[in-house]
């Protein structure tokens, strides 16, 4: 679904971190992004802590591979991943992976 | 590393070290930590003869064992029986086959005592009075049974649509136990921000990477019982990926160690195909891609497995290979190994022996190699797989003329007209 610009301007999603980003973010564990998709929303996060940004990314530039994102309780590469499109009041958590089972 | 310590935390990534914390990510690349041991400063204490005289548990390994100073244990965890299946060889057609039978690991019959067991020693030396886990039951049931009897509370998240049998295995021991709607996966995400919020020492988020080396004693115990030499191939069960780590990092210590001499074991992974992330990577060459598990194999069932890149890499390092089977399977394994051997095993034992089964037909896994299958729970803990598959018996009045009229009826049936002993005995429908 297409989003208008009055959409975009006013459309936010709540973004929660995990405690062990906080060293690069000041002891923040949130922020509001009103990023269209996930490359948005990393380069917002990366803009709003700039600490974090030299730690987010791999050398290819992709998001870390041990972070997961979670849309709404989803894993965001059950909607699509990159092309998911964010919506007012989404609730974005990002999450480093743990184990279980053997 | 500290002067008393000859373990510490170190990312397995970028190598950056942590001492000694309850910590399992890494706060610059944040991927995950793991134990690392001083390996020369076991030399010479982590030895044949130091271990044989040490207790019939998995505490004579604990030279390389993340364990607190002046931590005692009198649980006898581990030490569980490897054997010779003659009877599966024949049914299989492979050479030389073991059975290292965790189904009757102490104390709840499975394999995740022997990590609880490590992770808790931890846990009280972190000075945690709550401990807790997520899982998908066995865990559940390790962390009930051995915080009760290190005084320790216990608050336990599983999915809530976990096999009754191992809900009342957690309960009992008067565990904490929480139903999260939802499937392992979301369990395991809750924790790790329960675990952020808490102080609670949770056994596979916090607790992880010492958790995680109890492991290990599985391929230590091999060795050991195998009179120290190294099999040719194992087949372990994959969930979260970590065990076939841990055994494969077990006999490269023993080498490095000189206990065993060096050999280039084959490592395969099994997995059940309606949860088959770390096998379908391993199959096609691709990264791994999460799944939404559906499978009767539950405690394997988590479909993005966090040691899954690991598994990936140690198996394809070793020359093995990974495979998964249907739930049909999986039912023909737990009964084949039943009916061979007389071991009864849970869900995730049947995927190991239908995925043997599966690699020998393969070529795979070849005559005259020596194969150990890792059966890692136990089958009176997932019985409702099977209930539909045996019928109710019908009641024979006690009397000799009653009993051979029933052996006659049984005759006359079409599926038993040989009527020789096997068929008069064996009273299931068989699926394979």
């Amino acid at each position: 679904m297409q989003t208008t610009w009055w959409q975009e301007a006013y459309m936010s999603v709540r973004v929660l971190l995990p405690t062990a980003f906080t060293k690069h973010t000041g002891g923040k564990k949130e922020l509001d992004s009103s990023a269209s998709n996930l490359s948005g929303l990393v380069a917002d996060i990366e803009k709003t802590f700039p600490d974090l940004a030299l730690h987010l990314k791999d050398e290819t530039g992709h998001l870390r591979k041990f972070i997961n994102v979670y849309v709404n309780d989803e894993d965001i590469r059950f909607l699509g991943n990159e092309k998911y499109e964010f919506k007012d009041g989404d609730e974005v958590m990002l999450i480093p992976s743990i184990a279980g089972g053997c | 590393m500290s002067s008393v310590c000859s373990y510490e935390l170190r990312c397995r990534e970028c190598g950056r070290s942590y001492g000694n914390q309850p910590l399992s990510i890494c706060d610059e690349c944040f991927s995950p930590l793991e134990v690392f041991h001083d390996l020369e400063a076991a030399r010479g204490v982590f030895t044949r003869d130091a271990i044989s005289k040490g207790p019939h548990s998995i505490w004579r390994y604990r030279a390389l064992l993340p364990v607190p100073e002046g931590f005692e244990s009198d649980l006898a965890v581990g030490d569980t029986p490897l054997f010779r299946a003659p009877h599966l060889e024949k049914k299989i057609g492979a050479g030389k086959l073991y059975i290292k039978n965790d189904a009757v690991c102490l104390p709840t019959l499975s394999f995740k005592d022997r990590v609880v067991a490590v992770a808790l020693a931890n846990a009280r030396a972190f000075g945690f009075d709550t401990v807790g886990c997520s899982s998908t039951g066995n865990l559940a049931n390790a962390v009930a049974a051995q915080s009760a009897r290190l005084g320790l509370k216990a608050c336990i998240l599983i999915p809530a649509d976990l096999e009754p049998a191992k809900i009342l295995n957690t309960q009992v021991y008067g565990a904490r136990l929480v139903r999260i709607d939802g499937n392992y996966d979301h369990v395991n995400r809750l924790c790790s921000q329960i675990a952020d919020r808490f102080n609670w020492g949770f056994v596979n988020v916090n607790l992880r990477p010492y958790y995680a080396e109890g492991s290990k004693t599985v391929g230590y115990e091999i060795a050991e019982q195998m009179g120290w030499k190294l099999p040719d191939n194992v087949v372990v069960p994959m969930a979260g990926g970590s065990l076939i780590t841990k055994i494969k990092k077990a006999f490269a210590e023993l080498i490095a160690l000189g206990l065993v001499e060096e050999k280039k074991v084959r490592f395969f992974g099994a997995q059940a195909t309606g949860c088959s992330p770390i096998s379908t990577a391993v199959k096609t060459g691709n990264d791994m891609e999460p799944q939404k598990p559906s499978t009767i194999a539950r405690s394997l069932a988590i479909g993005n497995p966090a040691d899954g890149p690991y598994a990936k890499k140690a198996i394809l390092e070793s020359g093995g290979w990974a495979e998964d089977v249907s739930d049909e399977e999986v039912v023909a394994g737990i009964q084949m190994l039943a009916e061979a051997e007389g071991i009864f095993t849970e869900t995730a034992g049947g995927v190991t022996t239908a995925v043997t089964k599966k690699l020998i037909a393969q070529g795979r896994i070849k005559e005259g190699e020596t194969t150990v299958l890792c059966i890692t729970g136990n089958g009176l803990k997932t019985t409702d797989v099977l209930t539909e598959l045996y019928a109710t018996e019908p009641a024979v009045r006690p009397r000799l003329k009653d009993f051979e009229e029933y052996l006659s009826s049984l005759n006359a049936l079409p599926t038993t007209a040989s009527a020789d002993a096997d068929n008069l005995v064996a009273g299931g429908v068989h699926v394979r």
